[in-house]
């Protein structure tokens, strides 16, 4: 049995009438389900058969149970008897926790003693587009203080939309000798100083990769701050710190970092630096551009060979940046394009005409990120080479709802035509139709991952005028691997009656000015028995759709809804009827703060808890 | 209902809508109004400007279409421009021009020089500077004979050109 449990208290059990068996098998694989596997050790012994544990059986299981990585094998494991839940928690040197509120720190370093690696994300995708006010939470304070006490030998930190401070940096670098890597994705509150000492004390530091986090210039030479002698440094991703580096300093690094594959800077470093980085090491796998384009350059100077220290890269198979690109350098890339496998140009404004004669060598492609501005014309040009796409992102070069759109429908269903493989994709447009939705479902059985943005809101299919009902249709019902869509244009409830129907395997869902009524909200959280993450926005759903879930949140990881219809009491109703759910509700900011006659909830965020609300809520959040 | 009286203004009485005063709201319409982000107090502002002014347009929505701000702004192209006889070469972001006059203008602030007037027939006059740029083709052209933004999205690079060389791509030659 594969699935996990989520491990409620007594009351809850009673409330929900499941006995300990079905409940095992109703709920869903989850991925936030390290959180959920989480028992109240005092209580149950569920089907332990001896009352005192078998030592030796105990250890044949530690020595069993060490090859069982996946998260959602460990926690069924842990849920057979006591002695395996104990054994588990002894074994699980990896912990994924999906949404840090949904337990407090000390029960991870509770029940789990000899973690390596933790997992940790924060704030839900929505705050990436300004719908939550600054200060929400999600700190990455306790956390690094209580594992720097309970786990000496952690090694791996993975953060998510935390926010994390140069002192959490500086904690990190002292408590952990063994600390090997780091990863912060969309994370904030830190900047150039925290790198610097995570560099400087992190001496068996492989990874360091600040992946689309904002980071405070501090003025700081944080490149500087590597200590001297040959480092172990497997990766180092800076593109996204928005501040100048000395560049000899990275250079020098380069040079005494003889494991080094994975290298991304950022649009400081000018194309020909770039050339003196690539040539010091020809053994990188993934390389991001930085600027790609020249200092200026005196006239008469000899330029230096750029197609040449790429021809040298024969191991690189990823290239991002691009960032300030100067387009007549762009075919110096041609050499590596028949081994790249991964390509992102969403940085860079090209054409197709600059498009094309690279995108003819890519046979290999199996990522491809771009801004639209390679329209129509550049899609069917990657859709006639690129075989092998999993996925692929087109990016608005004018992300604003009424601008003028360079791609449709045309080149969304050339990619469906000459990419079979795919499995993902992300696709920003103006114009769209139901035939061109229906026709990448029959092309494309592979996709897993489908988010359409049509950028203007409410859009019908262009040609018919009608909603775009059928399409979004087509999709849930021929992609039976589908497990995440975010919908857009005119759509209404009979949308969300097929996503209901045939959305079997849906675990993330994303709704933006959607919908007629309660009834849409009602089809998917009656249909969908797998979804984990409902995000929904400016969509005319109200307590009723909300109540029509009541069954539904303890085996989800969170709601979103904002700019909605809830009132206050329909809120507050559900945080009263689900005690280990925790109710958030907030507004924008300038809220007064004694306006309890407001009824109407502007952003409700619900998540379920082991540890009852959190102490740390700003002002502005409620929690019913 | 969502809607109620906040800081004793019936804000619907000054909503804006399509049909007639009186009738029965849908929640559609609600909903547009709603998608602006702030309190109520603002929305009242906005939709009062929008009165005075104009037909109903979308105000700004908070956060839409979903794109990451690091995202926005974020596509910067720079092309090199270089000029006879000058020791350096320059690059500038044609994005940042919307029409042949501004580009202009800053090419000739950078160099210190001045251009001389354009006209179809027999390109620039006056000043013995000629604006060329090499298109995606290769091939080099004379800046201001295509629409702006032809020019602007097949502009490789651009090179001004002087004295002897500037002549040969007069009139006579194109």
């Amino acid at each position: 049995m594969r699935e996990d449990n989520l491990e409620m208290s007594e009351n809850v059990e009673r409330y929900l009438q499941l006995d300990p068996r079905s409940a095992a098998i109703s709920q869903p694989p989850s991925s936030s389900s390290s959180a959920a596997a989480f028992v109240s050790p005092a209580n149950k012994s569920r089907n332990c058969n001896s009352p005192c544990p078998d030592h030796v059986l105990e250890n044949v299981l530690e020595n069993v149970l060490q090859f069982l990585t996946s998260k959602c094998d460990r926690n069924a494991v842990s849920l057979v008897c006591k002695s395996w839940w104990r054994v588990e928690a002894q074994t699980r040197f990896e912990v994924f926790i999906g949404n840090c509120y949904s337990l407090s720190p000390d029960r991870l370093t509770h029940r789990f003693k000899r973690v390596r690696s933790l997992v940790l994300k924060g704030k839900p995708r929505f705050a990436d587009f300004n719908l939550m006010p600054p200060n929400w939470g999600a700190q990455f304070a306790p956390w690094v203080a209580a594992t720097a006490k309970a786990y000496p030998w952690l090694e791996k930190v993975h953060l998510k939309r935390m926010f994390v401070t140069d002192d959490d940096l500086a904690l990190l670098a002292e408590s952990f000798p063994g600390f090997k890597e780091l990863t912060l994705v969309c994370c904030e509150g830190f900047g150039t100083s925290g790198i610097a000492i995570v560099a400087n004390k992190c001496r068996q530091l492989k990874v360091l990769d600040l992946i689309e986090s904002e980071v405070t210039d501090g003025e700081v030479d944080w490149i500087s701050c590597f200590p001297e002698g040959e480092t172990q440094l497997k990766s180092l991703s800076f593109d996204c710190v928005d501040s100048s580096i000395n560049f000899k300093a990275l250079e020098g690094l380069v040079v005494r970092s003889p494991f080094l594959e994975k290298l991304r800077t950022n649009r400081f470093v000018s194309l020909d630096e770039l050339h003196r980085l690539m040539v010091r090491a020809p053994q990188l796998t993934s390389l991001g551009t930085g600027s790609f384009s020249p200092e200026d350059v005196s006239q008469g100077e000899q330029e230096p060979d750029y197609a040449a220290a790429f021809r040298a890269c024969k191991s690189l198979v990823c290239l991002s940046g691009f960032k300030e690109f100067t387009p007549e350098y762009l075919p110096a890339i041609s050499p590596v394009c028949a081994n790249l496998t991964s390509l992102n140009f969403s940085y860079a404004n090209i054409s197709p005409d600059m498009l094309k004669p690279i995108i003819r060598n890519c046979h290999n492609i199996r990522v491809f990120w771009a801004l639209d501005s390679i329209c129509d014309e550049g899609l069917q040009a990657v859709a006639a080479t690129c075989k092998e796409l999993r996925e692929l992102r087109v990016f608005p070069f004018d992300p604003r709802e009424d601008s003028e759109g360079p791609i449709s429908e045309v080149g969304f269903q050339a990619i469906s035509e000459g990419c079979r493989k795919l499995e993902s994709i992300l696709y920003f447009c103006q114009r769209m139709t139901n035939g061109a939705l229906t026709a990448m479902s029959e092309n494309c059985p592979d996709l897993t991952v489908f988010r359409l943005c049509i950028m203007g809101r409410h859009r019908p299919d262009h040609v018919t005028g009608k909603p775009m009902d059928e399409g979004f249709g087509a999709i849930v019902k021929n992609c039976k691997k589908l497990t995440r869509l975010a919908v857009s244009g005119l759509l209404t409830d009979e949308a969300f009656s097929y996503i209901g129907e045939y959305g079997k395997l849906i675990r993330t869902l994303t709704v933006g000015f959607a919908g007629d009524s309660d009834m849409a909200l009602r089809y998917v959280l009656e249909g969908c028995p797998k979804l984990q993450k409902l995000e929904i926005r400016d969509s005319p759903f109200g307590d009723v759709g909300l109540r029509s879930g009541m069954h539904r949140y303890y085996n989800m990881r969170f709601l979103w809804m904002s700019s909605c219809t809830l009132s206050r009491g329909g809120c507050r109703d559900v945080a009263h009827d689900l005690s280990n759910v925790v109710v958030e509700v907030f507004g924008s900011d300038d809220d007064d703060d004694d306006d309890f006659t407001r009824d109407y909830v502007e952003t409700l965020y619900m998540y379920r808890s082991l540890d009852g609300p959190r102490k740390d809520a700003p002002k502005f959040v409620t929690i019913l | 209902m969502a809607y109620e009286k906040v800081n004793e203004l019936n804000l619907k009485e000054t909503e804006l809508c399509l049909g007639l005063p009186g009738r029965k709201e849908e929640v559609k319409e609600e909903q547009d109004v709603s998608c602006v982000r702030s309190n109520n107090k603002r929305q009242f502002e906005e939709t009062r400007d929008e009165e005075e002014s104009k037909p109903p347009t979308k105000t700004q929505i908070v956060g839409w279409p979903p794109v990451r701000s690091y995202r926005k702004n974020n596509s910067v192209s720079y092309v090199k421009v270089s000029m006879d006889g000058a020791p350096y070469l320059r690059k500038i972001d044609l994005k940042t021009y919307k029409n042949y006059p501004e580009l202009l203008k800053a090419l000739e602030n950078m160099f210190k020089f001045t251009i001389g007037e354009y006209c179809e027939r027999e390109g620039y006059k006056g000043s013995g500077f000629v604006p060329t740029y090499e298109d995606k083709d290769g091939d080099w052209m004379l800046v201001g004979d295509v629409p702006w933004d032809m020019f602007s999205s097949s502009c490789k690079r651009l090179r001004i050109m002087k004295g002897s060389e500037a002549s040969a791509l007069d009139s006579s030659s194109l």
